[in-house]
């Protein structure tokens, strides 16, 4: 395995140990760092490996959210009604992948942005199933303490997280992997070479949107209340691309930390500076891309090293 | 000798721009045909219509006794039609190894990216690029770029190649080496089909000419009649050229 890719799986197994050092506050945002960090490994599927900036994430999360909550007030439990989620995403991006993605560079990126607003006003307007504006409550699990409750969501998104870094590395070392990254080089090529581009771009696209379905599921269940404008935030389609250039684009190990970086820089910027802190946020992510393009994954720690043995 | 490509009345229109008009063509197989014609005469065209990246708007073509007018270009390129680009298509951060052995990889069934890899080092070996393995595709020069089209081709075993210019841009001692190739590969077995405009390396190579003018098909046949054929002279020869080789010859 690449030592890039342990790295990763040893951060992980880091957040797993969370419960032991911090109370409900510190897992609530464990519960949201592994919940991004699902968000944006998803994406260098598609946008990293493949190279088609998907704005698509937000319609996927809603989705999941949706199917999860419609079915959980339908008497569903919760692993059948996250399973739901998670195959009807995949099926669901792997359809419209197949026409969306004939589209390249920024027109792809608005049709996926579209993809957005077009679920949005499905739930909005979907009143008998989905309570439109109003919303949908989502019972609460019964005879479950506070505590245990956060610390089973903690663990629930962990456990996610943890599959979304596996497939990602398995994708990445695969033959699917492999011809992501060449149709991300070169299309016109990679069809010459006999790759069924289509294919391989609806199933990176499948790929990047259930495991994000299966995220919102689980959030849905987490906050027990969701509307259209909350799960359908454009946000959570603009974040997770944020946190892999932050990270570094195409590696799992850039978009895992990126994303970690956000929530910390995210949390620490909004604590102390309430009133201004989406200007001081968006200056310090300025801020950052412009002294590490590449992304956290490009610092070589080693490096700094040699420098001090020269002086 | 039996014929392995048919195109039978091909037309290709781009919005006002005919292309190709009602071609009708048959290649056979082991032949080394030549594909001549000035700029812009659609031969880039024929090669795209045959793999269908702008498939036709009429007619059919065959190969191989199958009909491949409405393949998609995976499809042309896993039954064997391989082309090398005019203007180089390597992936440029793959080394110049992954770029050929992405080409074995999806073109034949069954392969994995180890034993795509290894075969991808004998193509490189053939081409003379072996140094050059673990090279990224940027880093190359343009006479190594072109070999690593025609590597990516072969990996994808190909019982017809067509070679899109793959001498323009090159000094006359990669030509040399880059003829010497395409001869080499003509005695293993396999159907070229070549568009090239220096005539010293057509006449050298080819057994067969087919010149195209505006799209149409305007002489067919051996290298030695095509050059005085009158039609050819006239649209893409010249008479300077045609009187220097009546001196000549």
């Amino acid at each position: 395995m690449k030592r890039a890719n342990l790295a990763l799986l040893i951060v992980l197994a880091c957040v797993a140990a969370l419960p032991l050092v911090g109370g409900a506050y510190a897992l609530r945002l464990g519960t949201m760092a592994c919940m991004y960090a699902i968000l944006a490994l998803s994406w260098n599927v598609v946008g990293g490996l493949a190279g088609y900036p998907s704005f698509a994430t937000a319609a996927f999360f809603g989705f999941g959210a949706y199917v999860t909550g419609v079915l959980l007030n339908a008497g569903v439990p919760l692993t059948p009604s996250i399973l739901a989620a998670f195959i009807g995403s995949f099926v669901l991006a792997g359809l419209l992948g197949a026409v969306l993605l004939r589209l390249r560079g920024h027109y792809f990126a608005i049709a996926s942005l579209s993809l957005v607003g077009v679920l949005r006003e499905l739930a909005n307007n979907a009143t008998d199933l989905t309570g439109g504006g109003m919303g949908l409550n989502i019972p609460l699990a019964s005879g479950s303490s506070i505590m245990a409750d956060a610390l089973f969501f903690f663990y629930g998104m962990w456990g996610l997280l943890l599959a979304t870094a596996l497939m990602v590395i398995i994708v990445s070392a695969s033959k699917l992997g492999f011809g992501l990254v060449c149709i991300r080089q070169n299309e016109t090529a990679a069809n010459m070479i006999g790759l069924n581009a289509t294919l391989y771009k609806s199933i990176a696209f499948g790929l990047s949107a259930c495991f994000v379905a299966a995220a919102g599921g689980l959030y849905a269940a987490w906050v027990h209340y969701i509307d259209p404008s909350d799960v359908f935030d454009i946000l959570y389609s603009v974040k997770p691309i944020v946190m892999t250039l932050m990270g570094g684009l195409g590696s799992p190990l850039g978009a895992a930390c990126g994303a970690f970086l956000y929530l910390v820089l995210e949390e620490v910027v909004w604590r102390n500076y309430i009133q201004i802190h989406s200007g001081v946020l968006g200056v310090l992510i300025v801020a950052l891309l412009l002294l590490l393009p590449h992304g956290l994954v490009s610092l070589r720690f080693r490096n700094f090293w040699r420098k001090a043995k020269h002086v | 000798m039996s014929e392995i490509l048919r195109l039978d009345r091909v037309s290709r229109r781009f919005s006002g721009l005919q292309a190709l008009r009602e071609v009708t063509l048959g290649i056979n197989k082991g032949e080394v045909l030549g594909l001549i014609g000035p700029n812009g005469a659609g031969k880039t065209t024929l090669v795209n219509t045959v793999c269908g990246v702008t498939p036709a708007n009429s007619g059919t073509i065959t190969f191989g006794g199958q009909d491949i007018t409405r393949i998609k270009t995976f499809q042309a390129a896993r039954l064997g039609l391989s082309r090398t680009f005019q203007i180089v298509q390597p992936f440029a951060e793959f080394t110049a190894l992954d770029n050929v052995a992405a080409a074995a990889l999806f073109s034949q069934p069954g392969e994995n990216l180890k034993s795509a890899r290894e075969e991808a080092r004998a193509h490189l070996a053939f081409v003379g690029l072996e140094a050059q393995a673990s090279q990224s595709a940027a880093t190359l020069t343009l006479a190594m770029r072109k070999r690593l089209e025609l590597a990516k081709a072969l990996a994808m075993k190909p019982k017809l190649l067509f070679l899109d210019e793959v001498n323009a841009g090159l000094n006359s001692a990669e030509v040399e080496r880059a003829t010497k190739l395409i001869h080499q590969l003509a005695a293993d077995g396999i159907t070229i089909v070549m568009i090239e405009h220096l005539m010293k390396v057509v006449l050298n190579v080819c057994t067969r000419i087919v010149v195209l003018h505006n799209g149409q098909m305007i002489a067919d046949g051996e290298p030695r009649d095509v050059i005085k054929n009158p039609a050819v002279v006239d649209a893409y020869l010249g008479q300077q050229y045609a009187q220097r080789n009546a001196t000549n010859g």
